[in-house]
């Protein structure tokens, strides 16, 4: 059995740098992800939240430093513990990062197929059940991803990324380029995914709405290292210049009321 | 971890208890597809039926659907079904699914002989739909030249010396290279047949001929069609699939003028400097097969050459090479423009873009082969 703790925190970030020619983008960054949390990261646009995230998932190569998913060690790991591991994550790329050259339903059923040996019928059922989780009807299931508005392209990349239903999702600004009504309907659906099915939720967010609304927790990256984690209330007690600016600037005051 | 999932029966007076325990996940997805299809089988046995789920350790969304196709199914087939049990955690879950409606039967397209006719027609109204978007998009090009020419301020020089370099410096050395082994291995064959007849000194005659006025354009004309012309298609059909087309339109540019125009002119420009170093490569690898394996040596060569050819065989070559050129960007252009959404979309038009430009230049080689000979070149 896993230690306590390790069943406690389902990512756990040690100490990693990431360096693009020679400027370090991340430098000894330490983060845990609690089971069952929304953390919602925040950080100054090119502070490296997008970098984090996909060194995290493994598009991006680390210098040193150590990963941890589910209590495994993703460097130590071999070829079957990954795919173990990357069954039972899901990720909602930035654009949505659908193929283009299937159809909604198709891009839904890919991982499925993929991985679990179910009937045709199965399948089609639970594209529909999916769907209709992230507020999307049966009808839109065999247009292609270019026949689709923005919104509509988030909502069927989350339902690819909870296809599988997932442990732990990755949300890379999901409401980005969404209208504030949208947006905010996209953070209840989070919400409710979550307490539905038991979610971690990992949401690289710039939605200050997002971050009342939908996180339990919130992370803020600053100069590659996480200058601050807490509830939104340490955030808002924070002497440090940044976040004074970010949750008590005129927007943060508008969306507080 | 947790137990695989299991449906146990239990009678229960005149009804009937299904007993649910394990893990209803995605992971066991085909054992509970094969557990729920052999319970639907007890439609009509008993009169009501309990689904009972107090036991289930792990439930997912395939699980929580599993149940409720089970229950619905149960239902239709006029039993009474319940579900009994439900921990809280999870009857959000089932709620959620509660709501979705059957699925509807995605209709798959069969293969019939009407549908195979009606593709038939299909494609044969999309060819006449080309003819019609090349000689648009010709007529786009002249008049965009013609608006050019009265406000020359709207050339585009950077762009057009920008993409000379691309399709005319950087094609060169592979332009060069195989132009060479073409002109080595004719003048290879020709010596080797015409040795029979002793008439080894002819294949200057062939090779000046041939490579004058036929396969040094031609063979770089096509060289061009699959390097350059497939590039231009997926630079424009990429540049339509992010929209930047029609963002140049909006800012009240013309996308024939900024785009279009510098490339076709490039590639104006770029093919007759290509086929003419071609011809000389070929002649000087001709020269060379000929030189060391037909003991035809240089002078008697260069001697030969100028006997059997004009400057007219180079003309008819040389001018060839901007119609071609035309074509090639044409298509390509009218292709790239043509481009959808999808990335497959993209990998289609730019097929078409080399496999029409490199038809279409073997169909315009023709009709010069035909107007040449009838006025005599």
């Amino acid at each position: 059995m896993m230690a306590p703790e390790m069943q406690n925190a389902i990512i756990r970030v040690r100490d990693i740098s990431v360096q693009f020619g020679t400027t370090k983008v991340l430098d000894g960054l330490n983060l845990d992800v609690k089971r069952g949390e929304i953390l919602g990261f925040v950080g100054p646009s090119g502070a490296g939240k997008s970098v984090l995230t996909r060194t995290i998932i493994g598009l991006v190569p680390k210098i040193s430093g150590r990963i941890e998913v589910f209590g495994i060690d993703l460097d130590a790991a071999d070829a079957a513990a990954r795919r173990g591991v990357e069954r039972r994550w899901g990720i909602l790329f930035q654009q949505g990062a659908l193929f283009s050259s299937l159809t909604v339903r198709q891009n839904i059923q890919f991982p499925v197929r993929e991985y679990l040996n179910v009937s045709q019928r199965l399948l089609d059922e639970i594209t529909v059940a999916k769907l209709g989780m992230v507020g999307l009807r049966p009808e839109v299931a065999d247009r292609f991803p270019s026949e689709l508005s923005g919104g509509m392209v988030k909502r069927v990349a989350l339902a690819r990324a909870l296809a599988l239903d997932p442990e732990l999702v990755f949300l890379d600004e999901p409401t980005s380029g969404l209208d504030p009504i949208g947006a905010g309907d996209f953070d209840e659906l989070v919400r409710t995914l979550q307490r539905t099915l038991g979610l971690t939720v990992f949401m690289v967010t710039h939605d200050l709405d997002s971050l009342y609304t939908a996180c339990d927790r919130i992370a803020v990256l600053g100069n590659g290292k996480i200058i601050a984690a807490g509830s939104m209330a340490d955030m808002q007690a924070s002497q440090h210049p940044w976040l004074r600016a970010y949750f008590h600037g005129k927007r943060a005051r508008a969306v507080m009321g | 971890m947790n137990g695989d999932p299991t449906l146990e029966r239990i009678a229960r007076g005149n009804g009937l208890a299904l007993c649910a325990a394990g893990s209803w996940t995605a992971r066991f997805a085909p054992v509970l597809e094969q557990i729920v299809a052999d319970a639907e089988k007890l439609t009509g046995s008993r009169p009501n039926i309990f689904i009972d789920v107090s036991q289930v350790s792990k439930l997912d969304t395939f699980g929580a659907w599993l149940i409720e196709r089970l229950r619905r199914s149960l239902t239709q087939g006029g039993v009474e079904a319940k579900i009994a049990g439900l921990s809280a955690n999870y009857s959000s879950l089932v709620d959620e699914v509660r709501r979705v409606k059957t699925a509807p039967a995605f209709d798959t397209t069969s293969v019939t002989v009407a549908g195979m006719l009606e593709q038939v027609g299909r494609s044969m109204a999309g060819i006449g739909a080309t003819m019609v978007g090349l000689i648009d998009m010709l007529g786009a090009v002249l008049a965009a030249s013609g608006r050019v020419m009265i406000h020359p301020r709207g050339f585009r020089l950077t762009s057009t010396v920008h993409h000379l370099e691309q399709v005319c410096w950087r094609a060169v050395p592979i332009v060069v290279l195989i132009t060479f082994l073409i002109g080595c291995i004719i003048s290879q064959q020709g010596i080797f047949h015409f040795r029979k007849f002793g008439a080894d000194i002819f294949v200057v005659d062939m090779l000046g001929v041939l490579v004058l006025r036929e396969i040094g354009v031609l063979l770089v004309a096509i060289m061009v069609a699959g390097r350059s012309g497939s590039a231009y298609t997926a630079e424009l059909g990429s540049m339509k699939m992010r929209e930047e087309i029609d963002a140049l339109r909006t800012m009240g540019f013309d996308p024939i003028e900024v785009l279009i125009l510098p490339r076709m002119l490039a590639l104006i420009i770029a093919l007759p400097i290509l086929a003419f170093l071609g011809a000389i490569a070929a002649l000087y690898g001709g020269g060379l097969v000929a030189w060391l394996y037909g003991g035809v040596d240089p002078e008697a060569f260069l001697l030969r050459l100028r006997d059997a050819i004009s400057i007219d065989h180079f003309t008819v070559g040389i001018i060839k090479a901007p119609v071609m050129a035309a074509v090639i960007g044409i298509v390509a252009c009218v292709e790239g423009l043509a481009v959808q959404g999808s990335a497959e979309s993209l990998g289609q038009h730019t097929t078409s873009s080399v496999v029409k430009g490199i038809f279409l230049v073997i169909v315009m080689d023709g009709v010069f082969a035909i107007f040449f000979a009838s006025i005599g070149m």
